[in-house]
């Protein structure tokens, strides 16, 4: 119960802050992606049902305001989290080099996603320009927001476990 | 034990990959169902709406202030140059001014003799705020604070200043979601102020940094088309009103073809620094004859 109020609010305050705040500090047109790093987070933390479930929940978000069709990216978000539930037997809390490594690939797969689906599709092919000013740019900049915010998504986690296992106690 | 009765805290759970089977097929039918109608947008916006976009306000509120104040410090040198030679222009634009309300006055008598309204002035138009922008980098679309509640509906057009900024693609009880015109998949049938020749002007991503969008298809048989002429949008578009101002073409070759040319508008709206918008209350499809 807990848990799922504080994962709704994080998902909730993420995405108020991907589409005002860091659109006025956006490099170059360019915002982060907050969402993905959630999803990716939680997936390698918490194991792939989870993982899936917030991807779901983050794509809808972003369907319901921002995409003609309602599904689209929560099937994006959602397989990115349920691929990165895959990773959760070799997470270790102290080891910051796979989670950097696995959301640097998440966001690389949305943006491939993203061009495959939205653009390829209506004729767009110059993949290189796309690779080059967008995707890349996005996965720098989520890079650098992710190390201030993977320690933040870590520290809650924990904490909830933490929380979880005395309450846990408590009955036996 | 009976084999029935269920163990004290031992719960039914799904396994991850049979939930990942529910839900894309749960994803996939919503994709192919809002492809074409507009059935889950009622309540899922409804719901959204009232909970995101209070904050949304809240926060936009406070991002718009903060950017506005580095801003300001940041053009207060610039402005003081600029006034000095704005002073000059007003002075110079009074003497017009004054000229062309001479015109205006024998233009509004020669229209009442042709029997013709003023059309666009009185359109019923409201204003709203933009709250959030397109979470993602590969469109532009954006929301506003206003919404069915407010007399905002599906195919409004939407303007800042005299330009065109864009259409109301889809709206919630408290807001709606505006598709730019430099969103990448947005096409608006235009025309040439000057001939009344039509074309196509179609956003474009790549466009976007130079701060210009693409046109295409415009056949201009007789060559008049020159850099600089108005494109408005035109009478033929079954979603745009016509006569607002799209912008001003700023490069015009001819195509392979040698029929059609294309080329590229610099847009009437600074899409840059949107914050506030006005939506046009009437639709084109109700426009009365």
């Amino acid at each position: 119960m807990k848990r799922g109020i504080i994962t709704a609010l994080l998902i909730f305050i993420c995405f108020l802050l991907q589409c005002t705040v860091f659109r006025a500090l956006a490099f170059g047109g360019i915002v982060p992606n907050l969402l993905i790093v959630l999803t990716a987070s939680f997936g390698f933390m918490r194991g792939e049902k989870t993982g899936l479930l917030i991807g779901f929940f983050c794509g809808l978000l972003v369907d319901i305001f921002f995409a003609s069709v309602i599904g689209f990216y929560a099937l994006l978000y959602m397989y990115i989290g349920y691929m990165n539930g895959k990773f959760a037997a070799i997470f270790y809390p102290q080891d910051i080099k796979l989670p950097v490594a696995l959301i640097l690939c998440s966001d690389f797969l949305y943006g491939i996603g993203c061009y495959v689906i939205l653009f390829l599709l209506r004729g767009r092919f110059e993949f290189t320009y796309y690779l080059l000013h967008i995707i890349l740019p996005e996965i720098v900049y989520t890079i650098a927001v992710t190390l201030l915010l993977y320690p933040l998504i870590l520290w809650i986690n924990t904490g909830l476990e933490r929380s979880e296992l005395r309450s846990g106690k408590k009955f036996v | 034990m009976s084999p029935i009765v269920k163990k004290k805290g031992e719960k039914f759970t799904l396994p991850g990959k049979y939930l990942l089977f529910i839900l894309t097929i749960l994803c996939t039918a919503m994709v192919l169902l809002t492809f074409n109608t507009k059935v889950f947008s009622g309540p899922l916006s409804a719901v959204a709406g009232y909970i995101v976009v209070p904050f949304e306000e809240g926060i936009s509120v406070v991002g718009s202030w903060l950017s506005g104040r580095s801003e300001e410090l940041v053009q207060i040198r610039e402005l003081l140059a600029q006034n000095e030679q704005l002073r000059a222009k007003v002075d110079e634009l009074t003497i017009e001014n004054t000229r062309l309300q001479q015109d205006r006055y024998e233009l509004t008598n020669l229209r009442e003799l042709y029997g013709l309204d003023s059309q666009y002035d009185e359109y019923d138009k409201t204003g709203a705020r933009i709250i959030a922008r397109d979470s993602g980098n590969w469109f532009y679309s954006f929301v506003i604070n206003k919404g069915a509640s407010d007399g905002i509906a599906v195919d409004m057009n939407v303007m800042a200043g005299s330009g065109l900024v864009g259409r109301v693609v889809d709206v919630g009880p408290n807001w709606a979601k505006v598709k730019s015109i430099i969103a990448d998949d947005s096409n608006v049938s235009s025309m040439v102020l000057s001939s009344a020749d039509h074309l196509i002007v179609s956003g474009n991503l790549k466009m976007y940094a130079s701060g210009v969008i693409e046109f295409g298809q415009l056949v201009d048989s007789d060559g008049v088309v020159v850099e600089g002429d108005k494109v408005v949008t035109s009478d033929i578009s079954d979603k745009y009103l016509p006569g607002i101002l799209i912008g001003y073409i700023n490069t015009i070759t001819p195509d392979a073809n040698n029929l059609t040319k294309s080329g590229y508008i610099t847009p009437a709206v600074d899409f840059e620094h949107l914050e506030e918008v006005l939506v046009i209350r009437q639709l084109k499809q109700n426009v009365p004859d």
